[in-house]
Order: C-alpha cells, then structure tokens, then sequence
C-alpha cells in the first residue's frame, strides 16, 4: 500500500471518529439547549413553590419536587445499609468461592432488570404481600395494603441497589492488600479489619455511589407508577404530630401516603392531560427541574470523589 | 535432613547456652515438625523441621522463591488470609500446637507479631499507627494508650525524631522511620515472637543500619526470627541461620558456622555466591 493511500485512509478514518463524536456532543446539546431554552420560560418561584391549580394546567410543581426529594432519601436511607452491608460480604467474607460468584453473577443480573419489571415486583410484593400481610396482621383495613411511598422507596431500594453494592465493593477493593495484612498480623478480627482499616479508605467510593444511586432513582418512573405515586393529590404526604404541653404540631413524612413526584408527572403532563398543548411549558418546567437535580447530584459525586481521593492521597 | 536430627543438634547447643533451663528440648520457643505447605496443589514447603530458640535472633536465607516467607509466615498464620493454602506437619509455640482449626487466631496474632517486607502503616496519624493493635485489643485509657505508644516508639528507636509530630501522618516519614514505626506497632501489643520478613528490602543502607541495630537491641526481650535474602544481614544480626532451597530446609546451625564452615556443600556454594 503507497503512503499516500495509507495517508488518505487514516485522514478519513480521523474524520469518521471525530464526526461521530461531535454528533453524540450534538445530541446532548440539542436536549438539554430545547429543554433549558423552553423551561427556563417556565420556570419561576411560583412554579417551585406552589402547588397545580386549574385541573392542573397552571399553577406550580412544589408537591412533586417535594415528593421526588422525600422519596429519593427514603431509598438511600434503605438502600445504602444493604448495598454496603452486601459489598462488604461479597469482597471481605466472600472470597473467590462459589458463593461470591453466585452474588456477583446475582447482582449484575439485577443491574440488567427492566425498571417496568421492578414496579411490577414492587406491587406484587410491597404491597399486595408484604403490605396486605401486614393489614391482615394487624386487623387494619387497607392501611398497609396500598400503594404508598414506602412501598415506592422500597421499590427503587432495590433498583439502585446495584449501583451502590458495585460502587462499594470497588471502593473496598482498592483498599491496599497490606493494610489488611497489617491489622490481621496485629490480631485484629475480620470486623475489626473491615471497620477500622478498609471502611476508613473506602468512604469517598461509598458516598460516590450512594449519590449516583440517588440521581438514578429520581429520574425512574417506571419503579413507583403502581407502587404509591399519584396523579394528583390535593396535600404533601404530611403526617402531623402533636406535641403534648407544647400545643404544637410538627409535620412529619407519612411514608403511608401517596405522593406527587417530577418524572410520573411529566408523563402525566404530557400524556394524560385534557389539554397537552396547555400544559408543554409545565412539561418542560418540570423536565428542567428534574434535569438539574440529577445533574447537580452527578456533580457533587465528582467533586466529592476528588476532594476526599485527594485528601486520601496526602493522609 | 530428618526432623529428629535438627531436634537433637539443637537441644544439644541449646543446653549449654541456658543451662539453668530444665529439659533442653523443651526450651524451644518454637518447634516445628515436618512442615509441608500447599498453595493450592503446589508444594512451598516439604518436610521443614526445625526448633526456633527464645530470646534469639533466627534468620531464614535462601534465593527467592525458596519458600522462605511462606515459612515465616505459617507462624503467624496470616499465609492463609489471602490464599487458598493446605498445611501439614506441626507447629507449636511454648509447646501448643498453633495448626489446627481451633486455634484462636486473634490471640496467636498477638503473641506472634509481624513486620512486613515493605513498611505498611497505615493511613493515620503516627500515635494512632502505634496504639491500633492496643485498640483492637480493647485498651480504651488515654493514659494508658499513651504510656504503650511511648514505651513501643522508644524501643524501636523512633521516639526522639517523632515525639513532638505524633499526630502528624505516619505517610509523612521516611521508608526507615515507617519501618521501624511497624516495629513499634509490633511492640505495643507486647508480642513474644517477632516476625519480620525481609524488613530492609526497601531500605537505603543507612535505614537498613538503623532497623538492624534495632533488632539486636530487641533480642533481649523477644523471639526474632527474620527472613533476609541479605546474607550480610543474616551473618550481622542472627545467632541461628537456617537456609532453605525449594521449599526444604538444607542446613539449620549457629549463624556463626553456617557462614564459616557450613556441613552440606549446596550451603556453601549459596553463602559464597556460587547461586541464587
């Protein structure tokens, strides 16, 4: 082959590679510059802070912001002790023995689940088993036994739940084989190894997961659409606790009611609406709320990770 | 070498040495008795027998891949944390048999302390490097945690250049000042045996002179049996040498003769450079 045809060959292979790397930046471009454009018009305290008015066709977001914001916690807070608790086995207890590969192989299976296939699990087991079983328990009538936030926590719990375990047990891998040496040469126990040496380097990982865990459960829909998200509700899934003496009452999160959420009620918005022509800039609105949370929240992870990887590299 | 010799050149040079000492035999700290070590279906140790004595310095020679951390490292038991090993043979510490299944491994570990080939404190504070072995062993007293950090970094020879910075990070010191703070993490939870596996390897000579004067000076107080493929090393510190090759132990003597008039011919060609 000449030099010229191999020149010529290589010019237009660059210019292949390249071309298809700019249009995968065009296409962010074009969804977040249509989505930033038409809902920053939307966009405005009223639209954050009130709650639909007019059958929904006016008025603002705040009880799905609400909504997204309480259930995304509730998750973490179930998911993280698991996700961790699991990691830690599979990469401390484990081994390399059958039953490590078995929960590998089990985790990146879940990993692969549709999100629709979850939101059916959750119905079928948060809240028709275990959620019935606990009405029947309890002599309640269809108090547990309904869709409602803490199924719907529940439920994303699960599907983020390999975000955080694979997140986590990369972050314990990389911990130094020979600080665990060190510390099981001082007689430390396999806890007191976890606990004192590898959970201490492994944090930044753990947390990194943990948010990324968070952004992608406050963008799925498919998880909560029957296991406690609603169309619309009049009121904040508030419970309110009377303090005795005091004559107060403080609001807390009733995670036995239904709630209003950002990605279901863009769906509503522009798929179950009377007028979807009215409601497009709430549409877009909404979208460019929801895209700013999970961006700032992938953001955070990234600082994070690099604050404390850098301070573990001075330590 | 059969193990009943070793046995009996040993209690032999033994008697004499501690001569108050009852039954010669039994005045091995260690005993080891035809020790053979899998890493899956491979053999690193074969038939290794040997009676390690209290009070001194033992040094483990022979070229790499001879098997001899691995044997230092059946004393402690920590060869089993990260690999799939099988064991045989015997090994006892003030006569209890350490192998078995029932051994608590978190008490054999304190009694038989280990310095690695490469300094790996962890990434704390120094004082806090020296008081986790103390810790994990339930001291809570801040006196008393002091009292060990300090008596520990003394007797490492450490405690003059770092008392005023304890609290700095112990990645701040040099190689040298790491190792020797791995020695007084050793220390603080007061071991009998010493184990350290090539604890110069990655050191500068000066850092190299400093650990072995500390070495020395240890002896008076514990067992220390040191793995080195520095035969100036094993010939400066050691009062016993055993030299291993492919897993088997071919001579074990006072260091003394071993590098002067060894009594198996591959010993020799070993000590005078002839291989490995």
């Amino acid at each position: 082959m000449s030099t010229a045809t191999r020149r010529s060959k290589d010019a237009v292979a660059t210019a292949l590679i390249a071309a298809v790397a700019a249009s995968i930046l065009g296409i962010v471009l074009v969804i977040l510059g249509d989505i930033f454009w038409k809902g920053t018009k939307a966009i405005s305290w009223e639209f954050l802070t009130q709650p639909p008015v007019q059958g929904m066709t006016a008025g603002g977001i705040f009880p799905a912001i609400f909504g997204t914001v309480s259930i995304t916690l509730l998750m973490v807070l179930m998911a993280l002790p698991l996700g961790v608790l699991a990691a830690i086995y599979m990469v401390e207890y484990a081994g390399s023995g059958s039953v490590a590969r078995l929960i590998r192989a089990a985790v990146n299976n879940l990993a692969g689940v549709p999100s629709i296939v979850f939101g059916l699990f959750g119905l079928g087991f948060f809240v028709l088993f275990v959620g019935r079983n606990l009405d029947r328990l309890t002599g309640k009538d269809l108090f547990f036994g309904q869709p409602a936030m803490l199924w719907a926590a529940a439920t994303l719990a699960v599907l983020v739940l390999p975000v955080i375990i694979v997140s986590t047990a990369e972050a314990l891998t990389g911990v130094p084989r020979s600080y665990r040496e060190a510390a099981f040469a001082l007689g430390a126990t396999r806890w007191q190894v976890v606990r004192g040496v590898v959970l201490p380097q492994a944090w930044s990982g753990i947390l990194t997961g943990a948010i990324l865990s968070v952004s992608r459960g406050a963008g799925e829909t498919a998880p909560i659409l029957f296991t406690g998200c609603a169309y619309y509700l009049p009121r904040l899934p508030l419970a309110y606790l009377p303090v005795p003496l005091l004559g107060v009452r403080i609001p807390m999160l009733n995670p036995f009611d239904q709630f209003m959420e950002l990605s279901y009620h863009i769906f509503v918005m522009a798929t179950q609406s009377h007028d979807t022509t009215l409601t497009r800039p709430i549409q877009y609105g909404t979208t460019l709320v929801l895209v700013a949370l999970t961006f700032s929240l992938n953001l955070a992870a990234i600082v994070l990770r690099a604050r404390l990887a850098r301070r573990e590299v001075r330590e | 070498m059969s193990g009943s010799q070793t046995a009996a050149r040993t209690a032999a040079q033994a008697g004499p040495r501690q001569a108050q000492a009852a039954a010669p035999a039994s005045e091995d700290k260690i005993s080891i008795r035809s020790l053979s070590f899998y890493y899956g279906s491979k053999r690193a140790l074969e038939d290794v027998s040997l009676g390690i004595l209290a009070n001194r310095i033992t040094s483990v020679i022979g070229p790499s891949g001879c098997g001899k951390s691995t044997f230092i490292k059946t004393i402690n038991r920590i060869g089993e944390v990260s690999a799939d090993v099988r064991i045989e043979g015997d090994v006892r510490l003030d006569g209890m048999s350490i192998l078995g299944k029932e051994v608590d491994l978190v008490d054999l570990r304190r009694r038989v302390g280990m310095v690695f080939q490469k300094p790996n404190p962890f990434p704390k504070s120094i004082y806090d490097n020296v008081v986790f072995g103390p810790r994990l062993h339930g001291v809570r007293k801040k006196s008393a945690l002091d009292e060990i950090a300090e008596r520990s970094l003394v007797q490492a020879a450490l405690w003059k250049e770092i008392k005023d910075r304890l609290h700095d990070s112990a990645l701040a010191l040099s190689g040298g000042q790491q190792q020797r703070l791995c020695i007084a993490r050793v220390l603080a939870v007061d071991p009998e045996v010493i184990l350290m596996d090539e604890p110069c390897s990655a050191l500068d000579p000066s850092g190299t002179a400093r650990i072995e004067e500390t070495i020395v000076e240890l002896k008076s107080e514990y067992t220390i049996i040191i793995v080195t493929h520095n035969m100036q090393q094993a010939a400066r510190v050691s009062d016993r040498t055993a030299f291993l090759l492919e897993g088997k132990l071919v001579e074990y003597d006072d260091t003394e003769r071993i590098f002067t008039n060894p009594s198996v011919s591959t010993t020799e060609d070993y000590i005078t450079g002839r291989f490995g």
